[in-house]
C-alpha cells in the first residue's frame, strides 16, 4: 500500500475527507495565533530581559496611576476573549455540522472488541480490520464495544469518536480522495491497544461496488438465519397466529406501537435493546415473555439484523410488526432504511462457504503474545 | 572553633523521632521534599524507559502489557504523588505560615498526619507495582478499570484515594491559616501572590478531592461487588466515570498549576526588583482560575458520546481559562518593563516558566475548540500540551521555587553556575522532548501506543534524544543541592535582598519562625525605587560582595545569635 506522506515529512496528515480541510484551516490559522502571541511575549521578555538588565544605566522611573492601569488590565483581556470566543465558534460550526447526520448516507456497522475492528457493510459484506468506503457519498458509521471503551480513528478524516459498550454512537464522513489511510483505536483499551488499527481502503463508487461483490464469505443474512434459529428467536417470533412475539420481517425502519401508547421507530437502536432488555419496549398486544439476551453479542445483532434485512427474513411476510396500528397507516413511514445501492443485491447468497468463522479466530489469535 | 552555630529547625534535634514526630511545617514540609523527590524519579524512570522503547516504531525493549504498566505507572506517581504535592506540600507548607508572619499551620498535628496519609497512600501505590503493576493509564477509565483489567488496578486506586485525603488535609490547613493567622498588620492585599495562589489552590482541593475519592470507591464497589455503576453490561454507564474523574481531575490540572504561577510571581518581584504589575489581577485571576476549572470537565470528553450540546457548552465555557491566563502572562511581562533584571537560576526558571506557559495556553485553545479537539483529542498533541503546562510550568515553577527558597531553607547556597546551566539544560531539553510531539499528534499518533507506524519515528527519536538532555537537566540540580547542604557557602538571612517576611528571619529559620511577632506596615514587593539603577540594592550588594572577593553576594555570618 503506497502512502506519499510516509516518505515525505508533513505537518499535516492527508486530506482525504469533506471536512478535513476547513479542519486544517482552522487549525492553522490558531498554530498562527500561538505563534503570533509566543513570538510576542518572547521577544518582550527578551527585549525586557536585554534593555532592562542590571547592569544597565537607565531611567526606570514608572508610575502607573490606577486609571490607567484598570484600562491596560482591561485593555489587554480583550483581544484573549475575542480570539477564543472566535475559535468557539469556529470550531463549534464544524463540530454541529460532523454530529449532524447526512441526508442519504451510506450506512456502515462497526464493532470493536479487544483488539480488533469488526466492520459490516450494507447488504452484508464484513470486513476485519479494515474499512472500504466510496468517494462521493457520506457514510454514516454506526459503531458499539462489546467490551471496552474504544475509539474510532482516521486522521486522514479528522475524525474520530469513542466506540461505547451499550450503546451506539455514531460519526459520519464523506471521503474525496481514494487511496489508503490510517485506522487507529485512539481511545486506551488494554495490552494490544496499539496493534488495534486497520486501513481505511477510499475507493471509486464503481470499486466500491465491485468490491462489495466480490465477497466469498458466507454473507451476513444467511449467518444471521442461522442465528436466529441458533437462538431459538423463531420459536416464538413467527407468523402464526398463536405466536408469542411479533414478527420481525422488514421490522428494521419501521413504527413500532407499544403496550405502553408510544410509537417509536424501530431503529438499530431499538432492535438492539428489545434483544437486551426486552421488557423496556413491549410491542402492543404482547406479552413480557421474553428473556434478556445477554449472551448475543453486538456482532450477532449486527448479523441478525442482516438477515431480517434481507428478503429471505420477509418471504414468509412482508409485513412490517405494526403491533395494532394497520399497515395502511404505517406505510408511508416504513421506508427500508438501507436501500440497495450500485446494483448490489441484498440477496443472501446460498452455497458460499463459511470462511468467517476461522478468519475472526485466526485474526484474534493470530498476533502471537509476547 | 568558637563560632556559634545559631539554633534553627534542623539543628534544635537530631533525634529520628524529632523528624517522624515533628509538628514543625517546616520539618513536615522537608520530608515532603525528600518523599517526593524519590516519586520524581521513580516516575522518571518509567519516562526514560519507554521514551527508549519509542525510538523504534516496534516493540523491542519491553512487552505491550509492561509498556502499559510503565506509562500508567509514571502518570499516577507523576500526577498524585509528585506535581499535585510538589509546590503546595513542600514550598507552600514551608512558606505559607512565614510568609503570613505565622509560627506555624493552623493544624500542625492535621499537617504531619497529612504527611504519613501522604506516604500510605505512596507506599501501596508503590506495592501495587512490585506487585504486578497497573496497566489502565492513570486515568483508570471504566469499564476497562473496573471489569476488564487483570492487573492491580484496585491497590493503585486506593493508594490514589488515600493520598488525596492528605491533599485535602493540606488545604485545610492553609485555608485555616490565611484567615486566622495572619501577623498584624497582614491584610489580604498585602499577602504575597504566593500566598494568594495557595489559598485558591486550597479551595479546589478541598472541593475537588472528594469527587475522585468517591469515583474510585464506585470503581472499587463495582470490580469486588458487581454493582452496575460503571459497565453497561451490568446496567451501569462508562461514561459516568469520566465525569466524576474529570469533574477532579481538570480542576487537579489547576491544583498543579496555580501554585507554579504564585511561585513565578515571587522570583519575578524579586529579580526585577518590582512590585509585581497588576497584583490585584493576578490574585483575583488565581481565585477566577480556580471558579472555572469547576466548569470545564467535559471538555476531556467531546468525542466521549456526550451530547453534542454538552459538548458546545464545555466548550464555550473552556474558552474563558484563557483570559485569566493571559492575564498574569502579560502582568508578569510588564513586570519586567523598567525593572532591574538579574539572570540567577530562580529567574531563568521563571522566565522558562512565562515561555512555555504561554505554549501549553494556547495550546489548549486547540484543544477546547471542538473541531480541531476531535481530530487531536486522545493523540500525542494532547500530551505535548499538558506536558507544557505539568512539566514546562509546574516542574520549572518548582525547581524555581526550590533554587529561590533554598538558602532560606538549608541556610546554604547552591552553586550558581551550575543552576544557570541546568535551568538551560532543562529548557533546552524540555522543548526537544515535547515541541515534536504536537506535530506527532497533528500528524494523527495516537497516545499510549507501544507500537506506531512508521512514518511517526523521526519525530519520536527527536523527543526521546530532548528526553535525555531533560534528563541530564534533572540530575544535575539532584546532585548539586545534595552538595551544597555539605559543603555551599552561608546564605546569609536574605541572599537576594528580597521582601516578604520569609526573608527577615534566621536562614535557617529558627523552629518559632520568627524571633519575634513580625508587624506587616507595608504592601508586599515594597522594593526601593529604581530610579536610574541606584535603588536596585541587589545590584549593589553584588557588587560589594565582588570587591570582597565574593562572586556572589551573601551577608556576612552572624555573630550572635539569639535563640527564643
Amino acid at each position: 500500500m503506497e502512502r506519499d506522506y510516509q516518505r515525505e515529512f508533513t505537518f499535516s496528515p492527508p486530506q482525504a475527507a469533506s471536512t478535513a480541510a476547513e479542519i486544517d484551516w482552522l487549525y492553522y490559522a490558531l498554530v498562527g495565533m500561538t505563534v503570533f502571541f509566543t513570538l510576542l511575549i518572547c521577544a518582550l521578555i527578551v527585549t525586557f530581559m536585554v534593555r532592562y538588565r542590571s547592569t544597565a544605566r537607565l531611567n526606570r522611573r514608572i508610575h502607573v496611576s490606577h486609571k490607567r492601569l484598570l484600562m491596560i488590565e482591561i485593555g489587554w483581556m480583550l483581544p484573549p476573549l475575542a480570539i477564543v470566543m472566535g475559535s468557539f465558534f469556529w470550531g463549534a460550526a464544524i463540530f454541529f455540522h460532523q454530529r449532524q447526520e447526512p441526508a442519504d448516507p451510506l450506512r456502515i456497522y462497526v464493532v470493536g472488541k479487544q483488539w480488533m475492528w469488526k466492520v459490516q457493510h450494507e447488504g452484508g459484506r464484513r470486513e476485519i480490520n479494515s474499512l472500504h468506503v466510496p468517494t462521493g457519498r457520506p457514510v454514516v458509521l454506526t459503531m458499539i464495544s462489546e467490551d471496552v471503551i474504544h475509539s474510532f480513528y482516521i486522521p486522514a478524516f479528522r475524525t474520530k469518536m469513542d466506540v461505547l459498550p451499550g450503546r451506539y454512537t455514531m460519526q459520519w464522513f464523506e471521503p474525496t480522495q481514494t487511496g489508503t489511510y490510517h485506522l487507529f483505536c485512539a481511545e486506551y483499551c488494554g495490552t494490544d491497544h496499539s496493534k488495534m488499527i486497520g486501513s481505511v481502503v477510499v475507493q471509486t463508487p464503481e470499486q466500491y461496488a465491485q468490491w462489495l461483490e466480490s465477497d466469498e464469505e458466507e454473507p451476513a443474512a444467511s449467518r444471521g438465519r442461522r442465528l436466529f434459529q441458533q437462538y431459538r428467536c423463531n420459536d416464538c417470533h413467527t407468523q402464526s397466529e398463536d405466536r408469542r412475539g411479533p414478527p420481525l420481517a422488514n421490522l428494521l425502519g419501521s413504527q413500532v406501537v407499544l403496550a405502553d401508547g408510544r410509537t417509536v421507530t424501530a431503529d438499530l437502536k431499538y432492535f438492539r435493546n428489545s434483544i437486551r432488555n426486552p421488557d423496556d419496549q413491549v410491542v402492543a398486544g404482547y406479552q413480557t415473555v421474553m428473556p434478556p439476551y445477554p449472551q448475543i453479542t453486538e456482532d450477532e445483532i449486527l448479523l441478525i439484523m442482516a438477515y431480517l434485512e434481507s428478503d429471505a427474513a420477509g418471504s414468509g411476510s412482508g409485513r412490517a410488526v405494526q403491533g395494532g396500528a394497520t399497515d395502511d397507516a404505517a406505510a408511508p413511514d416504513n421506508q427500508p432504511p438501507n436501500q440497495p445501492r450500485n446494483g448490489q443485491s441484498r440477496d443472501p447468497q446460498p452455497g458460499s462457504n463459511n470462511q468467517q468463522q476461522p478468519q475472526e479466530q485466526q485474526q484474534q489469535q493470530g498476533e502471537p503474545p509476547e | 572553633m568558637a563560632e556559634t552555630v545559631p539554633r534553627n529547625y534542623l539543628n534544635a534535634d537530631y533525634s529520628i523521632w524529632s523528624w517522624f514526630l515533628t509538628k514543625d511545617h517546616k520539618r513536615i514540609a522537608i520530608l515532603y521534599l525528600i518523599s517526593i523527590t524519590l516519586f520524581f524519579f521513580v516516575g522518571g524512570a518509567a519516562a526514560v524507559l519507554f521514551r527508549l522503547e519509542l525510538m523504534t516504531p516496534k516493540g523491542d525493549l519491553v512487552i505491550s502489557e509492561n509498556y502499559n504498566k510503565l506509562f500508567t505507572l509514571h502518570g499516577i506517581i507523576m500526577v498524585f504523588f509528585f506535581l499535585i504535592p510538589s509546590i503546595p506540600a513542600v514550598l507552600g507548607n514551608f512558606f505559607l505560615p512565614m510568609m503570613i508572619g505565622a509560627r506555624d499551620l493552623a493544624f500542625p498535628k492535621l499537617n504531619l498526619l497529612s504527611w504519613y496519609v501522604f506516604m500510605i497512600g505512596g507506599i501501596i501505590s508503590i506495592v501495587a507495582i512490585l506487585a504486578g503493576g497497573v496497566d489502565t493509564g492513570w486515568t483508570f477509565y471504566t469499564p476497562y478499570s473496573s471489569t476488564y483489567a487483570n492487573s492491580q488496578v484496585l491497590l493503585a486506586a486506593v493508594g490514589a484515594f488515600i493520598a488525596g485525603f492528605s491533599s485535602i488535609m493540606t488545604g485545610l490547613n492553609f485555608i485555616a491559616t490565611t484567615h486566622t493567622m495572619r501577623a498584624p498588620g497582614m491584610t489580604w492585599f498585602r499577602l504575597p501572590l504566593f500566598v494568594w495562589a495557595m489559598y485558591a489552590t486550597s479551595l479546589i482541593i478541598l472541593l475537588g478531592t472528594p469527587v475522585l475519592a468517591i469515583a474510585i470507591v464506585l470503581v472499587g464497589l463495582e470490580r469486588f461487588f458487581h454493582l452496575g455503576i460503571f459497565d453497561p453490561a451490568l446496567g451501569g454507564d462508562p461514561l459516568l466515570f469520566q465525569h466524576l474523574f474529570w469533574f477532579y481531575s481538570h480542576p487537579a490540572v489547576y491544583i498543579m498549576l496555580i501554585p507554579a504561577q504564585g511561585v513565578v510571581s515571587e522570583i519575578i518581584a524579586c529579580f526585577s526588583r518590582k512590585r509585581v504589575f497588576g497584583y490585584a489581577f493576578i490574585a483575583f485571576s488565581s481565585l477566577a482560575i480556580a471558579v472555572l476549572g469547576f466548569l470545564v470537565w467535559g471538555h476531556h470528553m467531546f468525542v466521549s458520546g456526550q451530547s453534542a450540546t454538552a459538548g458546545m457548552i464545555f466548550s464555550f465555557l473552556s474558552m474563558f481559562v484563557a483570559v485569566p491566563s493571559a492575564v498574569k502572562v502579560f502582568n508578569w511581562t510588564a513586570t519586567l518593563y523598567k525593572g532591574s533584571i538579574h539572570f540567577d537560576t530562580p529567574m531563568l526558571y521563571a522566565l522558562g516558566f512565562i515561555g512555555l506557559f504561554t505554549m501549553g495556553g494556547l495550546t489548549g485553545i486547540f484543544l477546547a475548540t471542538l473541531a480541531v479537539d476531535v481530530h487531536v483529542h486522545d493523540t500525542y498533541f494532547v500530551v505535548a500540551h499538558f506536558h507544557y503546562i505539568m512539566v514546562g510550568g509546574s516542574v520549572m515553577a518548582y525547581l524555581g521555587g526550590i533554587h529561590y527558597w533554598w538558602p532560606k531553607m538549608t541556610g546554604k547556597r547552591y552553586p550558581e553556575s551550575w543552576g544557570r546551566i541546568s535551568a538551560i539544560l532543562i529548557f533546552v531539553g524540555f522543548n526537544l522532548t515535547f515541541f515534536p510531539q504536537f506535530i506527532l499528534g497533528y500528524l494523527g499518533m495516537p497516545r499510549r501506543y507501544h507500537f506506531y507506524a512508521d512514518e511517526f519515528q523521526v519525530l519520536n527519536v527527536m523527543s526521546s534524544a530532548g528526553a535525555s538532555i531533560l534528563g541530564i537537566g534533572y540530575v544535575f540540580p539532584l546532585c548539586y543541592l545534595l552538595w551544597s547542604l555539605r559543603y555551599g557557602r552561608p546564605a546569609g538571612d536574605n541572599p537576594w535582598l528580597a521582601t516578604g517576611l520569609e526573608w527577615t528571619t534566621p536562614s535557617p529559620p529558627p523552629t518559632s519562625n520568627f524571633l519575634e511577632t513580625p508587624i506587616v506596615r507595608e504592601p508586599a514587593y515594597n522594593y526601593p525605587p529604581l530610579g536610574d539603577g541606584e535603588g536596585d540594592t541587589l545590584r549593589q550588594e553584588k557588587i560589594r560582595r565582588r570587591r570582597q572577593g565574593e562572586w556572589h553576594p551573601t551577608q556576612p555570618p552572624r555573630e550572635k545569635v539569639t535563640t527564643p
